[in-house]
């Protein structure tokens, strides 16, 4: 970075990021509707056509987006993107997160088959991975962890994981859900509640008796006693997997707090967005988890800067009332409402720059329409690899 | 006596769900339309889902706990109150309300099992969520005349956003289908016929942009498809062009005058000032840079018109709401509220 006067915070070199063989995932997080798929695609992509065999791994894409990036059939693999450009040795796959087949294959894998086929077949397992708020979540760090290994165990193989995180209620949810759906598979209810079918559980069972008595009592009461069964089963048939899962849950969040790993947060100048980015900044801190930076993403950037909102108001006025150059008046106007709109960005982020203020900071131009196409990406990763110089100057 | 709580174009609704995509403001349409509701003498009840804590900061009060309270005024009397609902406190009180479930209750907590049923288990969740705003709705009360009548002329849901709003009104459904008797069962049919009767109507927020629309569209089609009231759509963040379609779309086209508008700046002075400034931008790079943020503003608006026709083929009653200049706050609420009642939402 350039050691100019005026810099009020660090930039943030995406390129030096990608380019880095040390990076080998990136994280994009933020609340939701802020652009973190199309960040991460643009990323994803960038990285690719700089030399890095890249993987991406989108939750929940825009139609359009997925469509331009081959990502129309749902198999829960990566494919291979077209139109990527290899010349400096790179390439790009994608792939889009399928909960329910991911959860499935994680039974396949570790289960006998008749095993597996009994859990499968469980009207709460269907429930549990299709519907429980949360499964979205492990599974996407499930997958990343799949991904990792794969690419681990191929030299080959991909050298760069770009993942997009479920559009969560909070950002916060995708580091909490895995260890609470995790802790729950190997917890102390499920097993309560699979004491019964259990052999060799009886001195627990007896000290717990009472409790139990009344917790199956309670739950068959509000449940009803064909839940219960229904719970049961699925946990008697999950016995062999028992300490899997949260061990697995465990394993990603430790690969998470590498310095393999960086985790971007996006966000939109607006006040919400902007709150939740400071929580999740905030949170990366607290569980040692590698922060690259903060995307800012969709500012208003303005063709001239030097001519303040107040200076383009006057002179709008000046010609309306002598009735001429309406024209001129008319762009005068546009230009007057961009930049009282930068300005009020500028503000929501030198309240996040003055709470954080080691964190590098990119800013992303909105622009006019959406992007659905890979040019529309590489633009947005140009823009990204802008340094933060720029946005100081602006 | 206050007139009827119903708005215009909604008679007979009584809880009013409010989602959208993530960043379009359905938190502030959700608020302003209980506070339009809430005109004219009625009490309306806000309600959040999401542990957000949205309502408290538009409104500028300390964290909602779980329980009603009162956040605003509304124009012409009447009043707002809000609640943040909690699932583990809705399972307490529930067990509470139901089976008497004091101490087991808490025992419940300390193994996992409150735990369990309000993150974990499929659906739980939100059937405690969809069955306390059930509750809120029905509940009732001896009004002053000695008649029993609703505590709440309307409620107004803040609920998820559009990508889980079908899934999460049609919870209890699945609960249906996976608890064949008991009495979740029945609560969740109860919850399930308020959800889909007249007195049920889902909203849907928006911008202009392509995305949003596109979600919208797409719950829509969800929403029929699970037989949930689709109410109207809310376009919100509307900024009026600036400039007359002819110039924008000259704009566009790279064919504005340039002598035209050099000759503007001329008159306007504005070179001189900004000498004076020691900034030397001249009139001629003033007057390409001003000619391609009109182009760029000119994209936008077509881009606009654009997604207001998708819009319109959705063939729902449509609210407009403007993008307000000094951003949100509790007079802007009222303005909104205001807005929203004269176009018959509220």
């Amino acid at each position: 970075m350039s050691n100019r006067s005026d810099t009020r915070r660090p930039g943030l070199d995406i390129d030096r990021l990608l380019d880095d063989p040390d990076t080998g995932v990136i994280v994009c997080c933020g609340a939701g509707g802020v652009g973190k798929t199309t960040t991460a695609a643009a990323m994803a992509l960038r990285a690719a056509e700089r030399g890095r065999r890249v993987v991406v791994l989108t939750i929940d894409p825009a139609r359009r987006l997925a469509q331009s990036m081959g990502l129309d059939e749902l198999d829960n693999a990566p494919r291979p993107v077209k139109g990527v450009d290899a010349a400096a040795g790179g390439c790009l796959d994608a792939m889009m997160l399928d909960m329910k087949r991911t959860f499935d294959e994680v039974i396949e894998a570790h289960a006998t088959p008749e095993k597996a086929e009994q859990i499968l077949g469980n009207p709460f397992y269907q429930t549990l991975s299709s519907s429980f708020a949360g499964t979205q979540e492990y599974m996407a760090m499930e997958k990343l962890g799949q991904l990792r290994a794969q690419a681990e165990a191929d030299p080959d193989g991909w050298d760069l994981i770009v993942v997009d995180t479920p559009p969560s209620r909070s950002a916060l949810d995708f580091l909490d859900a895995p260890q609470r759906l995790g802790s729950f598979l190997d917890g102390r209810l499920i097993r309560i509640l699979s004491a019964p079918a259990r052999a060799g559980g009886r001195a627990y069972f007896k000290v717990f008796s009472a409790a139990v008595g009344s917790v199956a009592g309670v739950l068959t009461k509000v449940l009803g006693a064909q839940v219960l069964h229904d719970v049961q089963t699925f946990v008697a048939a999950l016995d062999t997997m028992f300490g899997g899962f949260r061990e697995r849950a465990d394993a990603t969040y430790r690969l998470l707090q590498t310095p393999g790993t960086a985790f971007l947060v996006v966000a939109a100048p607006e006040p919400d967005a902007l709150r939740e980015a400071s929580y999740f900044v905030e949170r990366l801190g607290t569980e040692k988890m590698p922060l690259a930076g903060l995307v800012l993403n969709r500012v208003q950037v303005v063709a001239v800067p030097g001519l303040s909102a107040e200076r383009a108001c006057a002179a709008a006025e000046d010609l309306e009332e002598a009735g001429e150059h309406s024209l001129t008046a008319g762009l005068l106007r546009v230009h007057e409402m961009r930049m009282r709109r930068r300005d009020r960005e500028h503000n929501l982020a030198a309240r996040f720059t003055s709470a954080h203020p080691s964190v590098p900071v990119v800013e992303v131009p909105a622009r006019p329409e959406d992007v659905h196409d890979l040019d529309g990406l590489r633009e947005i990763g140009a823009d990204l690899a802008r340094s933060g110089d720029a946005v100081v100057q602006r | 006596m206050p007139g009827p709580a119903h708005a215009r174009d909604w008679p007979g609704v009584r809880l009013h769900v409010i989602t959208g995509k993530g960043g379009t403001g359905k938190t502030t349409v959700a608020a302003a339309l209980a506070l339009g509701l809430a005109s004219g003498g009625h009490r309306t009840l806000l309600v959040e889902v999401e542990g957000r804590q949205g309502i408290a900061q538009l409104f500028d009060v300390p964290p909602l706990q779980y329980g009603e309270r009162h956040v605003a005024v509304a124009p012409n009397g009447g009043e707002v109150r809000a609640l943040a609902i909690e699932p583990e406190a809705a399972l307490l009180e529930y067990l509470d309300m139901f089976y008497h479930l004091g101490r087991a209750g808490r025992m419940l907590e300390r193994i996992g099992a409150v735990d369990f049923a309000t993150t974990i288990a499929p659906g739980m969740r939100d059937v405690l969520l969809t069955g306390k705003v059930y509750e809120a709705v029905r509940r009732r009360e001896k009004k002053d005349g000695g008649r029993e009548g609703p505590v709440y002329d309307a409620v107004v849901l803040d609920a998820p956003p559009t990508g889980r709003i079908t899934r999460f009104l049609n919870v209890a459904e699945e609960v249906v289908g996976l608890a064949k008797v008991g009495p979740i069962r029945n609560q969740a049919g109860s919850i399930m016929s308020l959800l889909r009767s007249a007195q049920t109507a889902v909203h849907l927020v928006t911008v202009l942009e392509d995305m949003p629309v596109q979600e919208t569209a797409d719950a829509v089609e969800e929403l029929h498809r699970a037989e949930l009231p689709v109410g109207g759509v809310v376009v919100n963040m509307v900024r009026e062009p600036i400039l007359p379609e002819p110039v924008l779309e000259a704009a566009v086209a790279g064919r504005l005058d340039r002598e035209e508008v050099l000759a503007g700046l001329a008159t306007a002075g504005l070179r001189r000032r900004s000498r004076a400034n020691g900034n030397d931008a001249s009139h001629a790079e003033l007057a390409d840079g001003l000619m391609a943020e009109a182009a760029d503003h000119g994209v936008r608006v077509a881009m606009e018109h654009r997604e207001r026709f998708a819009l319109a083929a959705l063939d729902r009653p449509t609210y407009e709401l403007p993008a307000l200049p000094t951003g949100i706050d509790l007079g802007a609420l009222y303005d909104l509220a205001g807005r929203l009642i004269e176009q018959g939402l509220a």
